[in-house]
């Protein structure tokens, strides 16, 4: 009974959450990965355009709710996520056609590129802002659970909680939905396949007579899209916060870099080790171990790190596979 | 007027000149090769006919029709097949998919074309699924050439298809190329390994700082006691 108690309690504590976020941080990811193999720089303001993008969802949701337009036991977030994503494209496209577009004719270094991109990460940052304010914003309705502690408790009878909040199935369903659409998309498509040959080799590609403009063009829609659903499904999960977006570039590139920047599926793997990782180790273990450890009562939480410290896992993660493994765990690409 | 003909072509990246009024022609379903010594101008020859160098004077037509301003994607689009030296297949994409991007300017069905490439190159067949990058040197040559072939060109541009291939993979893709010319398109290509090249050669260019220095079929220049002693090495 305590060894299942404890497979409980490590699922409800660890599986679940470290599911949930690995799927938002992988699809935050994506979008990372996707700039960079395709428009060849690392997009510092991904942070931020998940935050906007989520910002607009949430004044989406503020509207149809006024309106009395709900989707019943769904969040209503899910009903203004379309609306989210074409705003959120349509400054992607703007921003581009004002600021990329110039660094990319005259074939500014990557590094250039990405100091742009910090600028434009300041300027999204206060959009932001502006638009929806500093504060914390919960817009999660509908359902909340999917399984409460009290049905587990009465399914069961095991005294260990185990709780499955609808925003988390959400999260796992929607991410899923996403990847294997943009996989579908990537490999069978093709205007798919002429955004994998312009990532490629850009030189062939022209020579092949793809269109720049248009790969462009789609890159950060679909860009604006993954970031968006990213943002919406991590402030439904937790809550919205423009700050926390701006801290989520940190285990979002970490997780990029770890799979292996450049490649969809490394983006993937690594969003799930970056969050397995940080949810691993600052959870406390005490609960598990009493379970399965008899006649052992420990004295503090076995607790290997403070959630406060929890950038400091992606970090020390990001920094061990640049200097061991730079190309990341399935082969990248360095621009 | 030859089938390609491109004319008195002078220019260079920058200020100096590379080119210094060459002149290449290539007839119908012609194998024409250009040799000479390393910084001869070869491939930047190759790349004026292409559009991929500004020509200061001079003309390229093709079939008649006058291209000199037009981009290497238009020239793709007028019947030109271009393989670079290197670079010139899409690694993380299967055989298959190569093959498609070649043909991403045609909106007809090109499954045909497909077929002849298969057909040409039997071993792209069976490794259709597995990515460009995890071929051999030799094959991803027949990649890059297939790739190329997929507009049905009429004129087909290699430069140094053989670079970095065992002998005899070279043969093997030498033989290839005259199939391929023997169905009516025009070759023109840069070579490193000039004697075995200008064996196959219909027409031989051997190009000396970016001018013609000697121009005569394939089977003379191998003759000419001068082009052997000064560029074949005896």
């Amino acid at each position: 009974m305590d060894v299942i108690n404890a497979l409980v309690a490590l699922t409800n504590y660890v599986l679940i959450p470290a599911t949930a976020y690995g799927a938002q941080l992988a699809l935050g990811a994506l979008g990372v990965t996707l700039v960079y193999s395709i428009l060849r720089f690392s997009n510092f303001a991904h942070g931020d355009t998940m935050a906007f993008g989520t910002g607009i969802v949430i004044l989406f949701t503020w509207l149809f709710q006024s309106w009395g337009i709900s989707l019943g036991p769904l969040p209503t977030a899910l009903l203004a996520l379309p609306f989210g994503i074409i705003v959120t494209a349509a400054l992607l496209l703007g921003t581009d056609r004002v600021v990329y577009k110039f660094y990319r004719k005259v074939r500014a270094a990557p590094v250039i590129l990405v100091m742009v991109s910090v600028g434009v990460m300041f300027v999204m940052n206060a959009l932001t802002r502006f638009l929806i304010g500093v504060d914390q914003i919960t817009f999660d309705d509908g359902e909340r659970f999917v399984i409460s502690a009290r049905q587990w408790r009465d399914m069961t009878g095991l005294s260990e909680p185990l709780t499955l909040r609808s925003t988390q199935v959400i999260t796992i369903v929607t991410a899923l939905l996403v990847m294997v659409a943009l996989f579908w998309f990537l490999n069978r498509t093709r205007t798919g396949k002429s955004m994998r040959a312009f990532s490629d080799n850009e030189d062939l590609a022209l020579l092949s007579g793809i269109n720049p403009d248009r790969v462009v063009t789609v890159t950060w829609i679909i860009t604006g899209a993954l970031a968006t659903i990213a943002g919406t499904l991590y402030g439904l999960d937790k809550s919205f916060k423009a700050f926390t977006y701006f801290q989520l570039l940190l285990p979002i590139f970490a997780a990029a870099i770890v799979g292996g920047i450049g490649s969809p599926v490394g983006a993937i793997l690594g969003g799930f080790v970056i969050s397995f990782s940080e949810v691993g180790l600052t959870y406390a273990w005490k609960k598990v171990a009493t379970y399965l450890i008899p006649h052992w009562e420990p004295d503090g939480l076995v607790q290997l790190l403070s959630t406060d410290y929890k950038f400091a896992v992606s970090f020390t993660i990001l920094i061990l596979v640049l200097i061991f493994k730079p190309t990341g765990l399935l082969k990248g690409k360095i621009v | 007027m030859s089938y390609l003909n491109a004319a008195n072509m002078t220019g260079g990246y920058g200020k100096a000149d590379i080119l210094h009024g060459c002149t290449l022609t290539v007839e119908k379903g012609e194998i024409a090769v250009i040799v000479g010594p390393n910084g001869a101008g070869k491939s930047t020859a190759m790349k004026a006919v292409f559009g991929m160098l500004p020509l200061r004077e001079g003309s390229v037509t093709l079939d008649g029709q006058d291209i000199t301003a037009l981009s290497p994607q238009d020239r793709v689009k007028m019947g030109m097949g271009f393989v670079p030296q290197v670079n010139n297949v899409f690694p993380t994409m299967s055989v298959e998919e190569n093959l498609e991007m070649g043909a991403f300017i045609r909106n007809d069905d090109y499954r045909a074309t497909m077929a002849q490439v298969f057909d040409l190159f039997p071993i792209l067949k069976d490794k259709r699924r597995q990515n460009a990058g995890e071929l051999s040197g030799g094959q991803r040559q027949q990649v890059a050439v297939g790739r190329a072939l997929m507009t049905q060109p009429k004129l087909l541009m290699l430069d140094e298809p053989t670079a970095g291939v065992s002998p005899i993979v070279m043969d093997e893709l030498f033989d290839r190329i005259i199939e391929v010319a023997r169905s009516g398109i025009s070759i023109l290509m840069v070579e490193q390994n000039a004697r075995q090249a200008l064996e196959i050669a219909d027409k031989g260019y051997v190009l000396a700082q970016g001018e013609n220095r000697y121009t005569d079929t394939g089977e003379a220049l191998l003759a000419n006691p001068e082009v052997r002693r000064t560029f074949l090495g005896g």
